[in-house]
């Protein structure tokens, strides 16, 4: 091939290498050495002694892990769950000519530019037990009324929840909406030219189409609840106790406060394999799916 | 649709607009109250007597881990670190993307997968060799280890974005300009870049509130003085001195919001429009 | 200006398909080559790489008998109008005009000059300040045009520059073109669907099918002599005819027995005249079966007879007028055929006499489906 002639043959390579270095040192190369720690003896420095599976003993050992598993597991079921119903259902309220829908949009899509420690330090005083929504439900009368999820062991990871979709569903409305908007106008017409209601033509043709928006939404969704550690952070931090500790903030403690960075390193490769678990899955049916289309 | 239809498809609206609205309005309300009407009054009523002390208290003295000098430090911190990692994030994005649409070579294709990859990756699992290179290198503690961090890792989604843009706009484009005589930058600056403007608005508004919200980073890797607003103002609301001031938590709270809901608004439109309109056709 | 040649050009694209098979194409200078071929032949992409867009994976390109293969094309002092018109979204026209001149720092003055120049050529002065969203296609592409004459380059490279025009549109700017390179004299190569594009602009005409050209010369002999029946069947409209017939020696002459009409009951002989018969001797001898490659212009009406013609009368299976000529649809050889008649000779006939003009057909071999002879005229 001819590398010989100008400077537009190696200029694109150029200009992509510094970006190509990056991933593979800090990507590529950072998930191998944490992966390699998590296979030694590193308590609070590394400490590059091999200890085979020791660390995911450790990890597997801890009852704190396993609340931060199944914590993840009910955030992030309900997260997901709840923000597409509700970005659903909203996007499709809206896309009925509505007046003011800029506006409305505006209002719905805001909370997606705020931090997750800002949401997180709305909701916490919105649910404070004492001075928040329970003191206002009591003012309007009902007087035996308690709202304690914030301080209830029990409960405490569904106020993650609830901050989560109001923070998020906005977003999957936008891109619902969008979604909307691309459908074909002409095969809704001939729906109604056969007569179908509209009820009929959303579930049977426009939803059903939007199968797309669905996959990407899912992944944008699934990949802030996996990460997620700020919101729940500034809500609870991870209290009362380790009631709602997730997987993050496991792996910040273990890491950064407790000095344990072999199992700290062992969460993190945890965490890295349900994000592959997810989206394997979801990127094979979608890339499948895409190929009958 | 029948009238009723109508009036209750506009109420759903209208409760879900309060619904979205009311942590921010209590937020506001919050912020401008004394700490005496907070106790006494109703969590949603507006201030009786609107206060800003707590403002200045949040902007300039509040009590931020050891710091006693509000969230002003922190906020320029955020400032310096966010401003230089969106420009340099977003053109090297715009670049990348423009190689690998327009000038394609053996191997691009799957460069670009390999880069992907990047957007997917939960950060932990980069944490703690990042913390130590950041350290060996010495500028762990400074606002130059975040901003480095935050180009390397948003540059998976920059590419992102502007190869997606960029594969729409026609080869035949490039080509014409070739023969017209022009080179790799001259093509990028005088034919794509004039017709960018949708994409580098989705893709600063998206660096931008990813870079200046980010917490993770800021926590593990800042040191107290290059602190960014999220981590100060996360100190700052758990740093109890006495009484619990809800006002000033707020009051710091709005501020830390402040920039990137002000860019939400002034640009916001064109995030979502940006993100699903495509490239000019030829 | 310039010669071109392009000898043993081969092509494999990265992702390892071979799009060109050693192509051989020599044009003088000042001549006007035309590439026609099927979709996805490799007419672009031969395009491209005389154009410096895509590298040669083998073989030579010369302009002006110097080799270019490792010259970028800014170099290469060519001109390209392209399919989609490529015109830059965020320039004005003039700008557009102006791009290629200002990047070779061609002073402003004759920059004006040029711009000018070509504006009242192609008769798009009052669109200099529009952007390309604000043209409708045939402006958009003169301004293509206009932007590959601003230049005096070595070469033009046209890609199917007229195929997204309405057909009116399409023989204002064939003729237009056409003018234009008699007044400049600048070689050419020319992509096109169109065959009359083709027959009426090409001073050469290149026949490509994948990846191989399948026949290289004027379009007189692409038209009358094709080499093969793909070349036959791919220029003229309607095609070629090619009639399934054994040849045979009647009455001491070279003939080609046909049968004749839906059911193949009738068996004809048509004497084929000026034949060199000692070409066929071998093949009559065996009584060969082979295609008999008449055009529909040779099978048609009595008023146009000749001396060297035979007569033939055939069941009409079909009739389309198309104003100046009728055609009719019969079956000749097992085969469906096109005859090319005068209206008034059809009209609620079911059956036509028919002037066959064999000495224009052309014999092309049943397998190999080359042509085997001519007539000597
Ligand atoms: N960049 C490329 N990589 C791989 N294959 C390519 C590339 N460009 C073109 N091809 C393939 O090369 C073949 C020839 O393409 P080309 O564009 O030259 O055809 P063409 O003759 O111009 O067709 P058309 O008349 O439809 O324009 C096609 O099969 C095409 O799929
Ligand atoms: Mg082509």
């Amino acid at each position: 091939m001819n590398i010989r002639y100008s400077s537009d043959r190696w200029l694109p390579k150029l200009v992509l290498s510094p970006t190509l270095a990056a991933s593979l040192v800090f990507v590529y190369g950072f998930i191998l050495i944490t992966v390699a720690l998590s296979f030694t003896e590193s308590r609070l420095l590394p400490n590059w002694e091999w200890a085979g599976v020791e660390r995911y003993a450790e990890l597997f050992d801890n009852d704190r892990f396993w609340v931060s598993a199944k914590n993840l597991a009910i955030f992030g079921t309900l997260f997901i769950g709840i923000s597409l119903v509700v970005g659903l259902v909203i996007a499709i309220l809206l896309d009925q000519k509505i007046r003011g829908e800029g506006f409305l949009r505006a209002i719905y899509l805001y909370p997606m530019a705020l931090s997750f420690i800002v949401t997180g330090n709305a909701w916490k005083w919105l649910l404070n037990p004492g001075l928040g929504l329970e003191r206002i439900v009591q003012q309007w009368g009902w007087t035996s009324f308690t709202f304690d999820w914030l301080v209830n062991p029990d409960r405490a990871i569904y106020t993650v929840v609830i901050a989560g979709v109001w923070q998020s569903s906005g977003f999957a409305m936008a891109l619902f909406l969008a979604g909307l908007r691309g459908v074909d106008s002409e095969i809704i017409k001939a729906a109604k030219v056969d007569g179908a209601s509209l009820p009929t033509i959303y579930r049977r043709i426009i939803i059903p189409s939007l199968r797309p928006v669905f996959f990407s939404v899912t992944l944008i969704l699934a990949h802030i609840a996996i990460k997620s550690f700020d919101l729940v952070m500034a809500l609870t931090g991870g209290g009362p106790g380790t009631a709602s500790d997730v997987p993050a903030i496991f792996m910040y403690q273990f890491s950064f406060t407790r000095g344990q960075l072999g199992v700290g390193a062992a969460s993190a490769v945890m965490m890295l394999m349900t994000i592959v678990a997810v989206m394997v899955p979801l990127m094979y049916a979608e890339a499948r799916s895409g190929r009958e289309r | 649709m029948n009238r009723a239809g109508r009036f209750l498809l506009y109420a759903a609206l209208v409760s879900t607009a309060f619904y979205a609205l009311a942590p921010m309005w209590v937020m506001l309300s919050t912020s401008l109250k004394t700490l005496d009407e907070i106790r006494e009054g109703s969590l949603i009523a507006a201030p009786h007597a609107p206060t800003i002390e707590p403002w200045l208290k949040a902007w300039g003295t509040a009590c931020s881990g050891v710091r006693c000098e509000g969230l002003k430090p922190f906020f320029l911190n955020s400032l310096l670190m966010t401003i230089p990692a969106v420009l340099i994030s977003t053109l090297v994005g715009a670049l990348n993307g423009y190689a690998l649409t327009h000038w394609r070579f053996r191997g691009s294709d799957f460069l670009f997968t390999a880069l992907l990859v990047g957007c997917f990756i939960p950060f932990q699992v980069v944490l703690l060799p990042m913390a130590r290179l950041l350290g060996a290198v010495g500028i762990s503690d400074s606002v130059f280890g975040l901003i480095f961090v935050h180009v390397v890792y948003g540059l998976a989604f920059t590419t992102l974005f502007f190869r997606n843009y960029y594969i729409g706009v026609p080869g035949e484009l490039v080509k014409a300009a070739r023969v017209d005589g022009a080179g790799f930058f001259t093509i990028f600056q005088r034919i794509l870049l004039p017709i960018s403007g949708p994409i580098f608005m989705v893709c600063v508004i998206w660096q931008f509130t990813q870079i200046w919200n980010d917490f993770l980073f800021g926590v593990v890797f800042a040191g107290s003085d290059s602190q960014p607003v999220t981590v100060a103002l996360n100190n700052l609301v758990r740093t109890s001195t006495g009484v619990k001031e809800y006002n000033v938590d707020m009051a710091a709270a709005i501020i830390a919001a402040l920039p990137t809901l002000l860019v939400y608004i002034v640009a916001g439109k064109y995030f979502v429009r940006g993100l699903t309109a495509g490239a000019v056709k030829g | 200006m310039a010669s071109l040649g392009i000898h043993n050009i081969r092509k494999i694209y990265p992702n390892g398909v071979e799009v060109l098979k050693g192509i051989n194409l020599d044009i003088a200078d000042g001549e006007f080559l035309i590439l026609v071929g099927g979709s996805g032949c490799g007419k672009s992409t031969l395009l491209n790489m005389i154009a410096g867009l895509e590298p040669v994976t083998e073989g030579e390109i010369t302009i002006g008998g110097k080799r270019v293969n490792d010259l970028p094309p800014k170099d290469r002092d060519i001109a390209m109008v392209f399919q989609s018109y490529a015109l830059y979204p965020s320039m004005s026209v003039r700008q557009n005009i102006a791009f290629g001149l200002s990047l070779r720092k061609v002073p402003k003055a004759e920059q004006e000059a040029t711009i000018a120049r070509v504006a009242k050529l192609l008769q798009i002065e009052p669109l200099l300040d529009r952007k390309p969203a604000q043209l409708s296609g045939g402006q958009r592409q003169r301004v293509a045009m206009g932007r590959a004459l601003a230049r005096e380059p070595q070469i033009f490279l046209f890609d199917e520059p007229l195929s997204n025009l309405d057909a009116k549109l399409r023989v204002e700017m064939r003729s237009e073109i056409k003018l234009l390179h008699k007044r400049l004299g600048i070689t050419t190569v020319y992509v096109t669907h169109d065959q009359i594009e083709a027959m009426t602009l090409g001073d050469k005409i290149a026949v490509m099918k994948d990846g191989v050209v399948q026949q290289f010369g004027t379009p007189d002999e692409i038209y009358n002599r094709p080499v093969n029946t793909f070349v036959a069947g791919f220029m003229g409209s309607p095609p070629m005819n090619l009639i399934p017939a054994t040849l045979a020696i009647n009455d001491g002459k070279l003939c080609a027995e046909v049968t004749v009409g839906p059911t193949g009951s009738k068996r004809v002989h048509l004497p084929l005249f000026g034949f060199d018969t000692s070409t066929l001797d071998t093949l009559t001898s065996t009584g060969s079966s082979v295609l008999l490659g008449l055009r529909p212009e040779h099978l048609t009406d009595t008023g146009r007879s000749n001396g060297m013609t035979a007569n033939l009368t055939v069941p009409v299976d079909l009739a389309e007028p198309t104003g100046a000529d009728t055609l009719i649809f019969i079956t000749l050889g097992g085969a469906r055929c096109i005859a090319r008649l005068h209206p008034t000779a059809v009209a609620g006939r079911d059956e036509v006499e028919l002037v066959v003009d064999t000495s224009a057909a052309v014999v092309f071999d049943r397998h190999t489906q080359e042509a085997i002879a001519f007539a000597r005229v």
